[in-house]
């Protein structure tokens, strides 16, 4: 009985927030990775891209309920997921018309292009704060548990609750097939290899004659999707805030440098590793030990490895040991 | 272009001729907030308090020679030293006689040294209230109408206590306010018997609190005390400690009471209580009363403290019949305590009016104002319960 005591309360204080945190930053980091694999460079600009698609579908969203639409125990975001993605794939090819392409155009150098994106994430910050504000909003709707903390107690009888968030769910859900599509897409797809060969070299692709502009456009495309999907799933699991979006920026590049930029592989597995080493490194272990010991062994102190206040030097302490020992990244992806 | 450079040149000269015909006698107070940053759910209401006693007073036409009272707005982003540093120069080079602000406790010490101090500009701030700004050398020119921390943290003891709950969880906004408050919490409950199993820190503005909360759950305790900012990770930490079915009740300093968090929350925050600086004198209830004709809720947190700073600033000035910052300085101590004339909200007029005569006044004001020691606050809180979504006052300690 302790032993599942102790199970369970390392399930809800870590196993569950650390894979929902790690598929949001999956998904960030993939839009990351695939910016950097095909058109070569780091795109600063991608926390804004998804708070930009997440204030589109919450404007839809706020439409939809007020029109009575809900998709029933589901969040109504859901619906107007869509809609968010479309407008965030006009204005990434609207972007990439009236700023990227000049400087693709004189083959600007891959840190140039840095310096773009950031130009483009302060708009992209600005336009936000613009139409909804620099507040929180609030937007999920529907069932909020799967299971909630005090069911679970009261379904087993054990001392320790466990609770499964819808948005939780929900993510991890919506991660598995994003990631599923998206590799079937890139290595079934003529786009999709089309996709790979540009990315592998550019020359041997223009001469066997794929069309770059074409490739570029799908890339962002697709890099819009992602971003919108992880956009609103960070916001109906946390809730949304320009800000907070900026600030995920960091943990993103971490993860996508960890797994290696430009290998999608390793942007998932970035992701979760980061994740968990920020969830499990500041875990204080004293509940699940004393469950788990036997009492004349149960420890007094809290058993934490590090202070909470630590959790960002973890993160990023891995990526140094990464960059130091493996430069490509876990999952060799291209040379920072 | 030429047509444009010269309407640019008319206008140029009409604004500066209007600038010189205002100038006859204008006071001008600087009102320095975070408009922006984590408590910028709270400046609109502080900021509406100080102008209302500005207002007052210039439409009462007793301060100096019928001297207007205008306010200078800036932000400090609460929590970003630069952006205070450089708004407070530029208040100071705006010929400002006295900076009502800052808020934040980091931003208010970094605005003290760097702005004040080097330029002998007065500072009363309204809700600064880190300990650590009592023992902060300030040349006498820092003054606050709120309670420092420490004082918070003996009341919260003492609420926590009487409603018999022996160990709490404790985790603060990582910077000077929230460091300050949660070591004057741990210290007076533990003097009188509690326990604190953890003492951790949270960063505001980032989504993911798990691995806060789940060391905080791991702890345990009868209960969480959050010593954070209702808008930033304060929140964070309660939403993630419900949802986890970590806590189900919490503890909520002043920086945490505010209508936005119980309506963020939902149902779920009922039975948390907390306290704020505030009182029960009558100057509250007028206070509200006249905030409510001017359409803003007096009894947001800190405005009525900024209504106070800005009406001291302006009792000090007629008291020394100057608005130079070395003249009035030593006046603020003297119109804020007894002996003299207790001054309500609203009776700003009569006060002025004592004042140009000779008379000494007690300034009251909205929160009953009582200065002491190094010019704070000595410190009356109201006790609040969150019951039905809405933050009730259950009584005045």
């Amino acid at each position: 009985m302790d032993l599942l005591n102790a199970l369970v309360a390392l399930t809800n204080f870590v196993i569950v927030p650390g894979l929902a945190y790690g598929s949001q930053l999956a998904l960030g980091a993939l839009g990351v990775t695939l910016i950097y694999g095909i058109l070569r460079f780091s795109n600063f600009a991608h926390g804004d891209t998804m708070a930009f698609g997440a204030m589109v579908t919450i404007l839809f969203t706020w439409l939809f309920q007020s029109v009575g639409l809900s998709a029933g125990p589901l969040p109504t975001a859901l619906l107007a997921l869509p809609f968010g993605i479309l407008g965030t794939i006009a204005l990434a090819l609207f972007t990439d018309k009236t700023v990227y392409r000049f400087y693709r155009q004189q083959k600007a150098k891959p840190v140039i292009f840095v310096m773009v994106s950031l130009g483009v994430m302060f708009m992209m910050n600005g336009i936000v704060r613009f139409i909804i504000g620099p507040g929180d909003q609030r937007f999920t709707d529907g069932e909020r548990f799967v299971i909630s903390a005090r069911t679970f107690k009261k379904l087993t009888g054990l001392d320790e609750g466990l609770a499964i968030k819808t948005t939780e769910a929900l993510t991890v859900v919506t991660a598995v097939i994003v990631v599923a599509v998206l590799f079937w897409f890139l290595n079934k797809t003529r786009t999709g290899k089309s996709m790979r060969a540009y990315s592998d070299n550019e020359d041997l692709a223009l001469l066997s004659g794929i069309n770059p502009e074409r490739v570029v456009m799908y890339t962002w495309m697709i890099v819009a999707a992602l971003a919108t999907i992880a956009g609103v799933l960070y916001g109906l699991d946390k809730s949304f805030k320009p800000f907070t979006y900026f600030q995920l920026l960091l943990p993103i590049f971490a993860s996508a440098i960890v797994g290696g930029l430009g290998n999608p592989i390793g942007a998932i597995a970035g992701g979760f590793i980061i994740a968990f080493s920020e969830v499990t490194i500041t875990y204080a272990w004293k509940k699940v030990l004393t469950y788990g010991l036997p009492d004349s062994l149960a420890p007094d102190g809290l058993v934490q490895l590090l202070s909470t206040d630590y959790k960002f030097a973890v993160s990023f302490a891995i990526l140094i040991v990464v960059l130091l020992f493996k430069p490509t990244g876990l999952f060799k992806g291209k040379a920072v | 272009m030429k047509k444009l450079l010269m309407a640019t040149a008319a206008v140029a000269l009409t604004a500066g001729t209007a600038f010189a015909g205002g100038h006859a006698k204008e006071v001008k107070l600087g009102v320095l907030f975070g408009f922006t940053g984590p408590i910028e759910s709270l400046a609109p209401a502080m900021g509406a308090g100080a102008d209302l006693a500005m207002e007052e007073v210039t439409k009462s036409g007793k301060l100096l020679d019928s001297a207007t009272v205008t306010p200078v707005r800036a932000d400090t982003g609460c929590i970003d030293n630069g952006l205070a540093v450089a708004n407070g120069e530029k208040l100071v080079a705006e010929g400002v006689n006295g900076i009502i602000g800052g808020d934040c406790s980091g931003v208010t010490g970094a605005i003290l040294q760097n702005v004040a101090i080097p330029n002998g500009m007065v500072m009363i701030s309204p809700s600064a209230t880190s300990p650590g700004l009592s023992s902060m050398e300030d040349n006498g020119l820092f003054f606050r109408t709120s309670p420092s921390d420490a004082r918070e943290g003996q009341v919260m003891a003492e609420i926590l206590k009487e409603r018999g709950i022996n160990s709490i969880a404790l985790t603060y906004t990582n910077n000077d306010y929230g460091k300050g408050l949660a070591d004057a919490i741990k210290t007076s409950f533990e003097e009188v018997g509690g326990e604190v199993t953890i003492v951790t820190a949270h960063e505001d503005g980032k989504g993911d609190y798990s691995a806060e909360v789940g060391a905080l759950a791991s702890a345990g305790g009868d209960i969480l005390v959050v010593a954070g900012y209702l808008d930033q990770g304060g929140l964070g930490i309660i939403q993630g400690a419900l949802d986890s079915g970590a806590f189900e009740t919490f503890g909520l300093p002043g920086g945490m009471i505010g209508d936005t968090l119980p309506q963020n929350v939902g149902p779920d925050l009922d039975g948390s209580f907390g306290q704020i600086a505030g009182s029960d004198s009558k100057g509250a209830e007028i206070f509200a009363e006249m905030a409510k004709e001017r359409g803003f809720d007096g009894t947001s947190a800190y405005a009525s403290e900024s209504y106070d700073a800005a009406a001291l600033f302006l009792l000090a000035m007629q008291a020394a019949n100057s608005t130079n910052p070395a003249d009035y300085v030593g006046k603020i101590l003297d119109v804020a305590n007894a002996p003299g004339e207790p001054i309500n909200p609203g009776e700003l007029g009569k006060a002025l009016e004592i004042l140009a005569a000779g008379g000494e006044i007690d300034y009251q004001g909205a929160t009953g104002v009582e200065l002491i020691g190094p010019g704070e606050s000595a410190g009356s809180y109201r006790e609040i319960e969150v019951k039905d979504g809405k933050n009730e006052t259950l009584r005045f300690r």
